[in-house]
């Protein structure tokens, strides 16, 4: 009875603070209502709840200078690799590589570009399109992954993607990272770090980019007018690989 | 007379030889949960009987939809249930003392999980030394890149 008593006094009181505070909420907050929205969502990264569906009012990409991107550096590719648990057993033509870095070389003139190449999170996917058991899918803000419960190794969207951003695990996996889970038999691929990006943050290899000073990757949702991402789109523009294909792709690059 | 009896005692024997047998089979130990003081998210017996539709209806809802506040995650599982033994070490899956594989191994389940999972929380997951191979082969890759570069294909 006692107890009930307490509890009764301190739903009072909680009751009487917060309509207390939000009636000096009002007051003060009002003014600053658009400063408040935009850090609210930012653009840059999720806000979403974590008991929240994604849905297509996001759509994640990422946007990368290839002017800024050192020649030599592997800061994005050792931070993926570190980030999934990925494993390498000497055979570089199977080994899994879900980013590697690309030196282009323009014959004419000689000149050179160094860039990272992942997958290109499409829109239309066709990696998506071929999957004969739903595995390959997009999800509703523009994230394309493999659902390796139900994949069953086919391959069919490693021939299909046209950026051959998509690997196969052909031998047994020990001691996976808690987020990224891997296994013989499936196929997989960049996930844009879908756990990260689901609690608010930025993919590993953007943010390795960013530490090592190089800044030559954006990550951010292009629905947004007001992110980083779409603001650098705006103002300098970003070309997709392969346009012709137009799959949309949610990876851009500037300086091609 | 003592031909019927004969049988009867066989099979008494080799009856009583096969209860023997089934008595011996040792039922499994199953790791208690590192928090004693925490409640698992339903009762035992529940979860006992159906912990795999709670993880398999969760699952999906996870990977398609990018839900992640699930009590019922197999990480989750994994997190409060399995910890060092008194050794110190954490056993792997296919090990019968793994909190999973005792209760599976003693009804003979077999357990798919972990091909792709992590069996142990994150905290004792072993380092991998294959990681720093696959930075020198990069390495070398570039640099052999770098004296016969691709040319552009766009």
């Amino acid at each position: 009875m006692k107890d009930s008593k307490t509890t009764e006094e301190m739903n009072h009181s909680r009751r009487e603070f917060l309509s207390k505070t939000a009636v000096a909420g009002t007051i003060t907050i009002a003014p600053g209502v658009l400063l408040h929205s935009t850090a609210q969502a930012s653009g840059n990264t999720s806000t979403k709840a974590s008991d929240e569906e994604v849905s297509n009012k996001n759509r994640w990409g990422m946007l990368i200078d290839t002017a800024k991107c050192a020649d030599g550096c592997t800061g994005c590719v050792d931070a993926c690799n570190e980030e999934n648990g990925l494993v390498g057993h000497d055979r570089p033509a199977t080994d899994t590589q879900y980013i590697r870095k690309v030196t282009l070389k323009e014959k004419s003139t000689g000149h050179e570009l160094s860039l990272p190449l992942m997958c290109q999170h499409c829109e239309t996917a066709p990696c998506a399109d071929v999957c004969p058991t739903g595995a390959s899918f997009v999800r509703a803000d523009g994230i394309a992954l493999v659902d390796k419960h139900i994949c069953i190794g086919c391959r069919y969207c490693m021939m299909a993607c046209p950026y051959k951003a998509r690997s196969f695990v052909h031998e047994n996996v020990e001691n996976q990272k808690l987020t990224a889970p891997r296994g013989k038999g499936t196929v997989e691929a960049c996930t844009m770090c879908v756990t990260r990006v689901d609690n608010g943050g930025i993919p590993a290899c953007v943010e390795a980019c960013t530490a090592e000073d190089h800044n030559a990757m954006i990550f951010g949702d292009l629905n947004n007018p007001n992110s980083d991402i779409s603001v650098a789109l705006k103002e300098h523009g970003g070309k997709q690989l392969r346009p012709d294909l137009k799959l949309n792709t949610g990876v851009r690059y500037q300086g091609l | 007379m003592t031909r019927f009896l004969r049988p009867i005692l066989v099979l008494i024997g080799f009856m009583l030889l096969s209860t023997s047998t089934l008595a011996e089979t040792p039922f499994p130990t199953v790791q208690k949960a590192s928090d004693e003081g925490a409640k698992c998210i339903e009762p035992t017996h529940e979860m006992r009987r159906n912990h795999m539709n709670y993880i398999l209806h969760e699952r999906d809802e996870t990977m398609h939809e990018g839900v992640r506040n699930e009590p019922g995650s197999l990480a989750a599982c994994i997190d409060c249930h399995v910890e060092p033994n008194e050794q110190g070490v954490v056993v792997d899956h296919d090990n019968k003392d793994h909190f999973c594989n005792g209760c599976h191994q003693y009804a003979s389940v077999q357990i798919d999980c972990f091909q792709c999972h992590a069996d142990r929380p994150q905290e004792y997951i072993k380092r991998s030394s294959h990681t720093s191979s696959i930075k020198d082969q990069l390495q070398q890759t570039l640099a052999a890149s770098d004296a016969s570069s691709e040319g552009v294909n766009q």
